[in-house]
């Protein structure tokens, strides 16, 4: 198992700080998911956890190792992450965009060893892209593209997978495709997945850990029934909204209000909301 | 020792792939059925052309003839006439097309963008201008023996300059093209100047070597080239790995464990050395670095370990025949490789941009 952690982490952009002298810590085998307004800083957040935006001060431990101290190749044996909406070489087959996610483990004289190959074929079998693995990555449709890259990263082998908006520009069928998958993944392996979700009604229903980010900070975090709140959503999306349960998973689900047709009455409103 | 068909696609296709490993090898890794394919014809097309190349000329010799020169065999005359005025010039000619494309192609992928190339960020035009003051200064009268290594010390200055600009925590492949469009541009006025500022004759030399041209290359030139591309094609063999990982761009290949900063310096200095030791040789022949690459992966798609010997093979049968067109089609007047090379490259550039254009 790895242990993800910030300490005292502080984030900037120049003289912007983006987030402030934070603590946390990734919860074991499971999935945790990073919500908050646009610009709140849960991106950033997470790609500092994958050493990808050095911080300004504090620090992200890896198994108790400061990440940004640590050899670069060792931290990509034990995290792994898919940034957001990345983009494949013209021409690359699926098969060659997933044997890259083996390059930590590679050198010049040992660039196909069959360990390798047996995590690219376990990657491409989970992710349901074997019979891909030919394929142009540009000649696919979005879900299986994305599902592309995230075999490369499963074939890096890694215990925790951090992953930057997953479904973003990806209608609800590959929506759901994706995060179906994360899902199967965490229950068959434990692996520890991160990532950053828009969608706060899928964010519930998928993640054990709900992470609001808000003011440089985490504004709240937990099992997402116990802190998702009208008010919660009030403070950290600045939105009016009623909370319910999902009448068929149960997980909490977000009613925003606002303008738009109305056929029920307000009554009927009330009672969905006891 | 080839393992065993790999098979990963659709059940029942017939794989691309074969593993190269075993227990009592060092080393391991994949080969594509299609790239060693495309790479073993690519050499038969080199060595044909190079036959007939030699054939080719004021003497016409029939590759028969070539043949038996080569192996050591044929009359003395001809043997005079191809070894001593043909071969060096020739070999000059493969050196200088695969030093070149590689660089070319490496650019390419670093970059993340087709139409990279060294003429575009500014390797080529840095070498040029070096040389130009060098043959200004002199007024030629040093020869072509000090050229080469102003030429590459100038190739070197300009993607240094160019490098540190465009540096800022890192340098970005973006501002890394546009800090070399806009230097490029400077350092072609220069050399402009430098001719306009010179005399007749001394200008005359100087356009003639800007051209491009293997004309009047010796075997001192291929002794003087031979190790640079050697090394420079050796290089670019064991960095290979860095070249595929790059081209997924940076936070993929950071995420990945890669000293970005690190392999894209030692990405930049090797396209230097390839680039400014071809310029130094045959000038600027233009556009091989961008048209080569290009149809190697046209060829065997975009993974670097069949770009690498794919593009070299194709930038030196390029500028092969491009000197062979030089030397011949309008005999007995020489006309420079570089113009023929031009010739087909700025319609290749026009048509990438366009394909471009409508394709986003």
């Amino acid at each position: 198992m790895t242990k993800l952690e910030t300490r005292s982490l502080t984030l900037a952009y120049g003289d912007q700080r983006i987030i402030d002298n934070l603590d946390f810590t990734v919860p074991e085998g499971r999935i945790t998911v990073l919500i908050g307004a646009n610009g709140s800083g849960k991106s950033t957040l997470l790609r500092s956890m994958a050493r990808l935006l050095k911080p300004l001060s504090g620090s992200v431990l890896l198994d108790g190792k400061d990440i940004f101290r640590s050899p670069t190749k060792e931290t990509a044996r034990k995290l792994a992450i898919l940034p957001q909406g990345p983009a494949a070489p013209e021409g690359i087959t699926v098969l060659q965009l997933v044997k890259q996610g083996r390059y930590p483990y590679q050198s010049w004289m040992q660039q196909w060893s069959a360990e390798d190959e047996r995590y690219v074929r376990e990657a491409l079998e989970a992710t349901r892209m074997t019979p891909f693995a030919e394929r142009a990555v540009d000649a696919l449709s979005g879900g299986q593209r994305q599902r592309a890259w995230i075999a490369m990263t499963l074939a890096q082998g890694t215990k925790t997978v951090l992953l930057d908006e997953p479904t973003t520009y990806l209608d609800l069928t590959h929506q759901i495709e994706i995060l179906d998958l994360l899902f199967e993944l965490n229950e068959r392996e434990g692996r520890t997945i991160v990532m950053v979700l828009h969608d706060i009604n899928l964010a519930c229903r998928y993640a054990h850990h709900l992470v609001a980010v808000k003011d440089r900070g985490i504004y709240a975090q937990g099992e997402p029934e116990r802190i998702v709140t009208a008010e919660m959503i009030r403070n950290v999306f600045q939105l009016e909204a009623h909370i319910m349960n999902d009448p068929i998973y149960g997980t909490p689900f977000c009613l925003p209000s606002g303008k738009g047709r109305r056929l029920n009455s307000k009554k009927g409103m009330e009672i969905a909301h006891v | 020792m080839p393992d065993r068909n790999q098979k990963f696609g659709a059940r029942g296709a017939r794989s691309n792939y074969v593993a190269v490993r075993s227990s009592n090898l060092p080393f391991s890794f994949m080969a594509e059925k299609r790239t060693a394919a495309v790479v073993l014809i690519l050499l038969a097309v080199t060595a044909v052309a190079f036959i007939v190349s030699a054939g080719i000329g004021t003497m016409r010799i029939s590759p028969v003839d070539v043949l038996k020169v080569l192996f050591g065999s044929g009359q003395e005359l001809h043997a005079t006439v191809i070894t001593q005025f043909r071969l060096p010039r020739m070999v000059v000619g493969l050196l200088v097309g695969a030093s070149l494309a590689v660089a070319g192609a490496i650019l390419q992928s670093m970059i993340r963008n087709p139409l990279a190339s060294p003429d575009i960020i500014g390797i080529t035009n840095g070498a040029s201008l070096a040389a130009v003051t060098f043959i200004a200064m002199t007024a030629g009268k040093y020869g072509i023996r000090w050229l080469p290594l102003w030429a590459i010390v100038g190739g070197a200055l300009a993607a240094f300059l160019i490098y540190g600009l465009a540096w800022k925590r890192g340098v970005t492949p973006l501002r890394l093209v546009l800090v070399g469009i806009g230097l490029s541009s400077a350092l072609s006025a220069l050399t402009s100047v430098m001719l306009i500022a010179s005399p007749l004759v001394i200008a005359n030399q100087a356009l003639t070597w800007l051209t491009g041209s293997v004309y009047g290359a010796s075997w001192s030139s291929v002794r003087i080239l031979l190790p640079w591309t050697i090394a420079g094609l050796a290089a670019a063999f064991i960095l290979a790995r860095q070249v595929n990982v790059q081209e997924l761009g940076d936070e993929v290949a950071a995420g990945l464990g890669t000293r970005i900063q690190h392999n894209r310096f030692l990405l930049l200095a090797l396209c230097v050395a390839l680039a400014g030791s071809a310029v130094a040789m045959a000038g600027g022949i233009a556009f091989i670095g961008l048209m080569a690459p290009h149809l190697a992966r046209k060829l065997v798609g975009p993974a670097f370990g069949g770009v690498l010997p794919a593009s070299a093979l194709i930038g030196g049968v390029l500028v092969l025949l491009a000197d062979l067109a030089g030397r011949t089609v309008f005999a007995p007047n020489e006309v420079p490789a570089g113009v023929f090379t031009a010739a087909i490259g700025a319609p290749f550039f026009l048509y990438l941009l366009h394909k471009r254009r409508t394709a986003s």
